[in-house]
């Protein structure tokens, strides 16, 4: 923001102020999440700087974190790494394990989260849809209602889903289904919002056109529609994949030992022993977000350019 | 005009009966969209909460193992107190408790009530078996305590398997001997208090995001596009991190050891043995959840002044009105509606959080829904669902609030 040419002295000074503050702002919205990447590479178990560090000496750094990280679990970490090593470390390895099952979770809790998103943003965008509020707060509450409230109720209904209506029909807790139906849940509100907001800038007569070209429905969702939203849809998906491979509160109540994820390994980590070996796995993690956030804004401007926005 | 037919369509049919026909076709459609999510939603997501809810208020744990018991309090009024059949009825559902293994459970469900009497069950349905008549004087032998009028009521109230007791304890009241209900003992109200604490601690984490938020989304809304978009960038990169990564971050920097106290001691602002606490206590839980809880605030914020035209603020000053005067009586109030969205959504976000709490927030940094773990652990699931319903009709209300003033389909991910 320019000062304007008539500010005063004291609006100078006020103005210097405001850019050092918000640039401390910004700081404190990063330092944080940078800060993990250097102290990962720390070769003494601490969580500090060393000395040596500071000194940029190569001494003072190691990847003996992410070996622990990869060996840990393994039944023979100690062998020569070939073959037999890196077989075991696939089969066995506690961290690659739970990287599996949060990909397999977060996979088909994004497929069944954007796919029903989608279709009801769809309907919830239309103007002839009856009790749109309503429908819209029950389908964002997931997002608002406590996460402890969410998977305590879960954690009861799928111990034993056919209760309510009296009979046995086996269990979700502990089953790959039951944490991916419960991270769908969690999905849903974000896809519901980027969609919706993706249709708010929809052009209606786009279909009118279609259809008066002769398109039928089917021809007129995936020739026009479809395109317009893709952007939309894609960063819906990636929010719910986000928020299934960050979650952790359902797994512990639901998820049984077969199905421990990323971030369980981490609450795990942090609650009984923290060790440098965390700061590794958060350092994987930041930069697979931030190359999810590239990403979304990439597709969030060629959407804006599609729809013919020109600013944010 | 009497000549003039009906407007009719091709097929013949008059035009306003097929308009509404067609209206009723499309809302159909758009319902049909959206049915499947719904009752998806319904199924797996309103119903597990509503079961959940429903042991806050249904509890058999006494009523379906003592129901000698249960046959004795329905004949008898409130206010009869306990005789021989009473005691010789307490005694058979012991031994039977016993044999079932369920004097634990029921004990439990009492001891909600009136503590320590836990161990009174277990303890005297071990031998239950032997008891002789009369009753009520080999009851009393093996523990006095079974005389006590309070006792009597608990089991009275315990009887049937509906109760409001657990949203009596859940709001720190207790019943007394002649069945009336009192406040428990000031150093005992603990649900209470924590209650307050999660909302004063969610009110001043909002407050801070706000203050610190504001000058942040103006800078982003007056910048050039370009600019701000890369500082944007900053602001969503914090929101598309994993919590546990902030998490552990934060207690990298924070710890006794840690990052920001070495660098402290290392520039001589604290001494090497006066080292600051920032973590494992309720500053640790406002710094980390005010870090985490911030690009809720940023976000609304800005795009509510994106919009805010310079004009307003130029016309004023051309007025002779000063900086000050511009900001407090032209640009703060057109910003208002963004402050309520991000307050709102912060505070309501603020209030059920628990990971952040539960691993940096040590033993005074908890919070209500650290507590609903806590009774989860010890499966006093009825507890733990009072707690539960009482902060959901906190979080409904705010969200009903957060709907009315500020709409839900006007939220905002970046």
């Amino acid at each position: 923001m320019a000062l304007p040419p008539y500010a005063d002295p004291l609006e100078r000074v006020w103005h210097r102020t405001y850019q050092v503050i918000c640039a401390l702002v910004f700081i404190f919205l990063i330092a944080p999440i940078l800060i993990v990447i250097p102290l990962s590479f720390n070769v003494e178990p601490y969580f500090s700087f060393t000395e040596k560090m500071v000194r940029l000496d190569p001494t003072g750094y190691s990847l003996r974190w992410y070996d622990t990280l990869l060996t840990f679990g393994m039944q023979a970490p100690d062998v020569p790494r070939e073959g037999a090593w890196y077989s075991d470390m696939w089969a066995n390895a506690t961290w690659v394990q739970a990287a599996k099952n949060s990909l397999i979770i977060g996979f088909w809790a994004t497929i069944f989260a954007t796919v029903l998103g989608t279709l009801a943003a769809l309907g919830l965008s239309r103007p002839e849809m009856p009790y749109r509020r309503a429908i819209m707060a029950i389908l964002i509450s997931p997002m608002i209602v406590p996460i402890i409230i969410i998977a305590t109720g879960m954690f009861f209904f799928y111990s034993n889903p056919c209760g309510i209506i009296g009979i046995e029909c086996g269990r979700l807790t502990s089953t790959y289904l039951g944490v991916i139906l419960a991270h769908t849940i969690l999905g849903i509100p974000f896809v519901i919002i980027t969609v919706t907001a993706t249709l708010a800038g929809f052009d209606q007569s786009l279909i009118r056109a279609a259809q008066s070209l002769g398109a039928n429905p089917r021809t007129v969702f995936f020739k026009v529609v479809m395109p317009l939203i893709l952007p939309g849809v894609v960063s819906g998906a990636l929010f719910a994949f986000v928020t299934s491979f960050d979650e952790v509160v359902a797994v512990l109540f639901i998820a049984g030992p077969e199905q421990q994820t990323i971030p369980r390994q981490m609450w795990n980590g942090i609650r009984e022993q923290i060790s440098p070996a965390i700061l590794a796995v958060a350092t994987i993690l930041v930069v697979i977000s931030i190359a999810l956030l590239t990403t979304v804004e990439l597709l969030r401007r060629r959407s804006d350019r599609l729809r013919g926005v020109t600013g944010r | 005009m009497a000549d003039v037919a009906l407007l009719t369509t091709s097929d013949g049919r008059p035009l306003a009966q097929a308009l509404v026909q067609a209206q009723a076709r499309a809302r159909r459609r758009a319902f049909f969209l959206v049915l499947p999510l719904l009752l998806f939603v319904i199924f797996s997501f309103i119903l597990p909460i509503g079961q959940m809810l429903h042991r806050s208020v249904y509890n058999d744990g006494f009523s379906a193992s003592a129901p000698e018991l249960g046959a004795w309090f329905a004949q008898n009024p409130a206010s009869t107190p306990p005789d021989e059949a009473a005691f010789a009825a307490l005694a058979a559902d012991l031994a039977n408790m016993q044999a079932n293994r369920l004097a634990g459970e029921a004990g439990t469900r009492i001891n909600y009530v009136i503590p320590e009497t836990r161990s009174l069950f277990t303890r005297t349905a071990r031998d239950a078996k032997n008891l002789t008549p009369p009753y009520q004087a080999a009851l009393l032998a093996v523990d006095p305590k079974w005389g006590d009028p309070a006792l009597w009521q608990a089991m009275r109230a315990a009887s049937s398997a509906y109760t409001l007791d657990f949203y009596l304890v859940s709001a720190d009241f207790q019943r007394t001997a002649d069945g009336s209900i009192e406040r428990v003992d000031e150093n005992r109200q603990i649900y209470i208090a924590l209650f307050v604490k999660t909302f004063i601690l969610s009110a001043i984490i909002t407050v801070l995001c706000l203050l610190i938020a504001f000058p942040v989304a103006h800078l982003l809304a007056t910048l050039p596009m370009a600019k701000a978009n890369l500082l944007m960038i900053l602001v969503l990169l914090p929101f598309w991190t994993s919590l546990l990564v902030r998490t552990t971050s934060w207690m990298a920097l924070l710890q006794g050891e840690g990052v920001i106290n070495d660098l402290l001691v290392w520039i001589g602002a604290i001494a090497e043995d006066g080292r600051l606490r920032m973590i494992n206590n309720q500053t640790g839980t406002i710094i980390v959840m005010t870090h985490i809880l911030l690009p809720f605030m940023i976000l609304p914020l800005y795009s509510v002044m994106k919009v805010i035209p310079p004009s307003y603020a130029r016309a004023a000053r051309s007025l002779g009105a000063t900086s000050w005067t511009t900001f407090r009586r032209i640009y703060l109030p057109q910003t208002l509606p963004g402050v309520a969205a991000g307050s709102l959504l912060v505070f309501i976000l603020a209030v059920g959080y628990y990971i952040t709490p539960a691993l940096v927030g040590g033993a005074d940094g908890q919070l209500i829904s650290n507590l609903i773990d806590f009774h989860m652990d010890r499966s006093n699931w009825s507890m733990a669902a009072a707690l539960s319903a009482m902060l959901l009709v906190g979080v409904l209300i705010l969200y009903w609030l957060y709907d009315r003033l500020v709409g839900i389909d006007r939220l905002k991910l970046g």
